[in-house]
């Protein structure tokens, strides 16, 4: 319950955390919500000689529409997301995603950015960053530079961001009109990591054919994955009740879950496919309404 | 390893105080300064006994360093009464034997009082889901839901006399 | 729907009112006094370095590196103990159990060193600094293989044990239960495994103890539901180190919840203790809640299998259940001494069943010690799940609507007081009416429709049923001890010059709200009002003695007790009263509050007015002051009952249970205070629900434990649990003072079944007859895929 000693540093701006990240790059980490970090610390599990705040530095909070982009800073809070009328009303996946994560109380310390830059495929928003076709910012000591969402995630605990960088906003494009979005979880209990999850995002066309889609799975392998072969089944057809349960057959089919309390493989595989048949009528219904 | 000089006001008074980085904002609360209404049930930031309001917001104290508080706002339970009066969460607690053994009712306060705050009428489900961070072990919930509604009930009331 | 009658009036509060919690005050406030909250000068802490394996030898501990870190003061072993002769210590079951291991450890997590320093971050680094060389040994987890011929033996200190077999227990007609099956009708058979729980309170265990040099004195505050006996246990055990019992005090503050696991005394508490004495300050030791899990006051774990024999007509004519309970490596149920199954053998339930036999072997495994908690009422919850089970087996069995089986099988009211086929005499109910009202309450005609319409779609909806009886208020002397102290319970009323009082008991609430109930009963009995009557427990050296509060024995023994001593008190108020108006005590009529003579009732004197005489003018030749004792010894248990319906829906995408509606209709006799009666149900149904669909703590083979926090153990939140929906019958108790039995474990032994024959109810028309618990989505969806309707 209590964490081994550490060094804590709180800098007033993003240069002054910057150069510290990078003459410490091997025993430094970021703090942003804390609610991954110092659980970690807590339990003796992770170490760290030094903890870098960015909760001080101004600027990093942000949820704004701009040139067709929506741009959410990366300290933003999950309760921010969650509550705000932007996020609810034109971008559900998203706010479906942020009310799942943790419990209430975590939300208000956690942030979108931490979540993402934890590299863990059981946190909820890297599947739905997956299915909005998002792009990461990650800035670092020589500058600022943009990481489609399809390389952000390498490994389990492992992203593409380097040990001197900083996720300071992620950016999704404005979804066009006729477009929804759903993220479905299913977790032993509320603040549990999820069993399964499937997040989908889609645009309809002028026939009521699905125009584009996204569906990312989330805790089904050790990144989370995009079911492309879903997506590209999917693109195009109209989503009457067969199309959609083979999308979400398809979605299943590339879940490599592993076997824990939550549940055998099997069934979380199976869990990824009714869930991603939920989301995606979710989603389409959204649609058809907007 | 360095200590921190940290000011942190907590229910309206300023505390000063020279803590280790890795000193949780819990154990500032009640080792430190000994202010032990606060409680802590867990080791894995779930159960939420621990729960205060960081600038009004509540947070599960366990989880964030005391450091991290340095220039803010903490309000806990010893804070909701004020000047001798009972904050009306807490009478509803009172009133509707929203607790038993009372060791989950300080964090299950500082919930529902933020909750009031954004939304002065609660649905049932809206209450179950803002507590959902809170575990209980003796109540069910059932009347931590009685407990709120009835706050949530006279904190309306004067705005629905006025409006009379 | 049936109350009990309010006899005073609002302002006296006696029994009947909903009073609001006299204890609330300083909660509500923050400023509850638990354990972690108590500050002595001069306090250290400690912490515990704790096994990772299962069962294995201790090579050697290194202690250097952590006596090493500034603040650390000292490292104590089981090598350190046992020159005190500490290192083992006897468990309540008169097993023994380690303190501190010399030889090896037997469960993961078990203590094997504790790190004394000057605060708790230091201890936390201490700890961490231990080194321990461990030597794997095989590890035994099943109880099945364990009691095989040539498993590893692991209770090897006791000289001469070859095998892992604790105890054999059985009660009942053996020959007869085996003919009565024999001749039956229709017979069905079920194994039924109910797994690990933990009680989980919010507050985990831990105590301050401060042992004072200059006058050998030991306080020990404690998380403890039974003070007085851990006062004695550490003068027997400890008394050989100087502990002496009139210079023991064990202080039990507020507790954060208890359910039977503040009950055991754990090694944490003796290794404190021994270190207070050893270096003369206050040891502080609280576990966190990973300790918790993994080492206390684990609960349940018995494999049973039930079988009932029947008529055709479901008439029960027999009920064997042949038992194998898994108590860890040691036996440290917390039963009454006679009682190694606890009150297993009630397991004839709220039926007629003329002949039965039950047995159950124990054995030793490599898990925590443990066993009698989490609300269990000394082993009801397993009993009743049991006979609720297999009722409705045998009601799938002959195509009977499990209601009706009920009704033809519950004891008649006319039969009390009922004496059981396994000993038990029942001391009123009247099942019929409850299992009525619960139907009425749900709709049950409208919702076994509903239930047809929807099979007809494919949607699978449950219903079902628990009644059951529940046996509390241990216990009458002549069967029930603890470590040979009889299970009677005290209460000492004192009655001040201006008319309040003082009453102090020999339980020790958690939550229940004695400071309120109490005084309730006493406000009854006397007539001064409930507010005027502070209430005390948990401090042993001014409450009278007692065993403590668990099994829901505090209404029935000191409940009684207080009643009885009330009377007392009102016998001698009764003969100051005659003196005071100069008529005989026959003259005399006693209304609440006050004495007046017959005929003349502007004669009176209150009982304010004779509890001030009582010091300012008794009469010649009476002792001066107005108080008694009552140490109760109660002539039986009581027999609280109810009847549940669970209403379920099953998501066939999924296997998630949603509990739709959950009624229960609960008769604990007489009502103290209904609003902390229905408090009690609404956490016990919560703690019903909670193993039924969540709770498990399970090992893989090598003696790992795999729900050892709160990540994997789901204690159930507000978005999980139901709008529990509660009801009453009222049959008093007929050898209660008050006509009251007890309740607070009622709903933790009803709901689990009354959950499980609802999600087997959705599903028998797909040939399902039986589900073990907890009832995961996946464990569900598993059946679901088998038979073929899995979405």
């Amino acid at each position: 319950m209590i964490p081994a000693s550490f060094d804590y540093h709180s800098p007033q701006t993003l240069e002054e955390a910057l150069t510290f990240l990078q003459s410490h790059s091997d025993d430094a980490k970021v703090l942003s919500g804390g609610q991954s970090l110092l659980p970690l610390l807590k339990l003796r599990l992770g170490s760290a000689g030094h903890l870098v705040d960015i909760g001080r530095i101004p600027g990093l909070e942000y949820i704004k529409e701009e040139g067709g982009v929506l741009k959410i800073g990366g300290r933003t809070r999950e309760s921010a997301l969650e509550h705000s009328e932007l996020i609810q009303t034109k971008y559900p996946l998203l706010a479906q995603t942020a009310a799942v994560i943790a419990d209430p109380l975590v939300r208000n310390m956690a942030t979108v950015g931490g979540n993402l830059a934890h590299g863990d495929p059981a946190n909820d928003h890297p599947a739905t960053m997956l299915a909005l076709r998002a792009e990461v910012v990650a800035t670092g000591p020589s500058g600022t530079r943009t990481i489609p969402i399809d390389q952000f995630f390498l490994g389990l605990f492992s992203t593409a961001l380097a040990a001197d960088e900083i996720l300071t906003e992620i950016r999704i494009p404005v979804p066009p009109a006729h477009s929804g979005g759903s993220y479905v979880k299913l977790e032993r209990k509320v603040g549990d990591f999820a069993t399964a999850a499937s997040a989908v995002q889609l645009t309809l066309g002028a026939g009521g054919e699905v125009a584009s889609v996204g569906i990312g799975l989330t805790n089904a392998g050790s990144t989370p994955l995009r079911a492309a072969d879903a997506e590209q089944f999917l693109t195009g057809k109209q989503p009457s009740a067969d199309v959609i349960a083979e999308a979400a057959r398809r979605a299943s089919a590339i879940a490599t879950p592993s076997a824990d309390r939550r549940g055998a493989i099997e069934y979380k595989r199976q869990m990824a496919r009714v869930l991603t048949g939920r989301a995606l009528k979710a989603a389409i219904d959204w649609a058809k309404e907007h | 390893m360095a200590q921190h000089q940290i000011k942190v006001k907590i229910n309206g008074t300023d505390h000063k105080a020279e803590v280790e980085s890795r000193l949780l904002l819990v154990h500032l609360l009640r080792e430190t300064l000994s202010m032990t209404g606060t409680h802590i049930g867990c080791d894995t930031t779930h159960c939420g006994a621990c729960t205060v309001l960081l600038d009004g917001v509540p947070v599960k104290s366990c989880t964030v360093l005391a450091v991290q508080a340095d220039g803010r706002e903490v309000k806990t339970v010893e804070g909701l009464e004020q000047d001798g009066r009972l904050h009306a969460i807490q009478n509803g607690f009172h009133q509707e034997h929203g607790l038993q053994c009372g060791f989950c009712t300080p964090g299950m306060m500082i919930t529902s009082s933020a909750l009031l705050a954004s939304n002065p009428d609660p649905s049932e489900a809206q209450i179950r889901q803002a507590i959902s961070g809170n575990l209980c072990r003796c109540t069910g919930y059932v009347n931590i839901i009685k407990s709120v509604q009835h706050a949530a009930a006279a904190l309306r009331q004067p705005a629905e006399v006025a409006a009379k | 729907m049936a109350t009990t009658t309010l006899r005073t009036s609002p302002e006296v509060c006696g029994m009947g009112h909903s009073m609001k919690r006299k204890e609330d005050p300083r909660f509500i406030r923050g400023q509850g006094h638990y354990v972690d909250d108590i500050k002595l000068p001069g306090m250290l802490h400690m912490d515990i370095v704790r096994s990772p394996y299962a069962h294995a030898k201790i090579l050697a501990i290194h202690t250097e590196k952590a006596l090493a870190i500034p603040g650390v003061l000292a490292v104590i072993t089981g090598e350190t103990l046992k020159t005190y002769g500490l290192h083992w210590m006897p468990t309540l079951m008169s097993d023994t159990q380690m303190v501190l291991p010399v030889e090896k450890v037997m469960y993961q997590s078990q203590e094997v060193a504790a790190v004394i320093a000057t605060d708790r971050y230091i201890a936390a680094d201490g700890v961490d600094a231990v080194e321990v060389e461990y030597e794997p040994l095989p590890v035994v987890v099943d109880p099945r293989k364990a009691l095989e011929p040539g498993a590893p033996v692991l209770r090897t200190d006791k000289e001469g044990k070859k095998d892992n077999h604790i105890w054999h227990w059985e009660t009942g007609d053996r020959a007869a239960t085996e003919k009565a099956f024999a001749e039956a009708e229709v017979k069905v058979k079920q194994d039924i495994y109910i797994p690990r729980i933990h009680v989980a309170s919010i507050e985990t265990c831990g105590c301050v103890a401060d042992f004072n040099k200059t006058d050998t004195h030991l306080t020990v505050y404690m998380t403890t539901q039974a003070p007085h006996a851990i006062r004695t246990v550490i003068a027997l055990v400890a008394g050989h180190v100087g502990l002496s019992e009139e210079k023991i005090r064990v202080v039990s503050p507020d507790l954060g919840g208890g359910f039977g696991g503040k009950v055991p005394v754990y090694p944490g508490y003796v290794i404190a203790i021994a270190a207070s004495v050893v270096i003369g300050k206050p040891i502080k030791w609280v576990e966190d809640r990973m300790e918790n899990l993994q080492a206390d006051s684990f609960a349940r774990d018995y494999h049973m299998t039930a079988e009932l024999a029947a008529k055709k007509d479901g008439t029960m004519t027999a009920l064997r259940i042949t038992t194998l309970a898994d108590h860890g490596y040691a036996d440290a149920a917390a039963n009454p001494s006679k009682y190694p199954a606890g009150l297993f053998s009630i397991c004839t339930g709220s039926y007629d069943i003329k002949t039965a036999f039950t047995e159950m072997d124990a054995a030793y495994t490599n898990k925590p010690p443990g066993g009698v908690a989490y609300r269990c009422s000394f082993r009801v919850t397993e009993a009743v799940h049991a006979i609720e089970r297999v009722t409705d087996v045998l009601a799938q069995e002959l195509k009977m609507d499990p209601a009706e089986l009920r009704f033809k099988n519950f004891i008649r009211p006319d039969q009390f007081p009922y004496k059981s086929a396994l000993g038990w005499e029942y001391d009123s109910g009247n099942y019929k009416a409850a299992l009525e009202m619960a139907m009425a309450g749900v709709g049950y005609a409208e919702l076994r429709k509903e239930q047809a319409e929807k099979r007809a779609k494919g949607e699978l909806m449950g219903i079902g049923i628990c009644s059951f009886t529940e046996i509390v208020g241990a216990g009458p002397s002549r069967e029930f001890d603890i470590l040979g102290i009889k299970m009677f319970d005290s209460a000492e009323i004192r009655i001040h010059p201006t008319g309040k009082a003082i009453a102090r008991f020999g339980t020790k609430s958690q939550g229940q709200g004695h400071e309120t109930t109490y005084a309730q009963i006493v406000a009854e009995e006397l007539g001064i009002p409930a507010a005027h009557i502070q209430v005390e427990e948990g401090d042993t050296d001014t409450a009278p003695y007692g065993l403590g509060t668990y099994a829901s024995r505090s209404t029935p023994t000191a409940g009684a007790a207080a009643a009885v001593a009330a009377r007392k008190i009102r016998d001698k108020a009764k003969k100051i009263a005659a003196y005071l108006l100069e008529v005989s005590e026959d003259d005399l009529v006693w209304e609440v509050g006050k004495f007046s003579v017959k005929g003349a009732p502007q004669k009176s004197k209150t009982i304010q007015e004779l509890a001030f005489a009582a010091y300012t003018n008794h009469p010649p030749g009476m002792e001066a002051g107005l108080e008694a004792v009552d140490y109760y010894d109660p002539p039986n248990l009581t027999f609280p009952f109810g009847s549940y319906i669970c209403v379920v829906d099953i998501d066939r995408g999924t296997g998630e249970v949603k509990v739709r509606r959950f009624l229960a209709i609960d008769d604990c006799g007489n009502i103290i205070n209904p609003m902390i009666v229905d408090g009690q149900i609404h956490g016990g149904l919560s703690m019903g629900l909670a193993p039924a669909l969540f709770e498990e703590i399970s090992y893989d083979e090598s003696g790992n434990n795999s729900a050892g926090s709160f990540m994997d153990y789901l204690v159930p939140t507000a978005m999980e649990t139901p709008s529990w929906e509660t009801g009453k019958t009222v049959t008093p108790c007929p050898h209660h003072p008050l006509g009251a039995k007890g309740v607070g474990e009622s709903a933790t032994v009803g709901a689990p079944p009354a959950i499980v024959n609802a999600v087997v109810d959705a599903l028998a028309h797909l040939g399902v007859r039986h589900i073990e618990i907890p009832m995961t989505p996946e464990k569900v969806w598993n059946i679901l895929k088998e038979k073929g309707v899995a979405e």
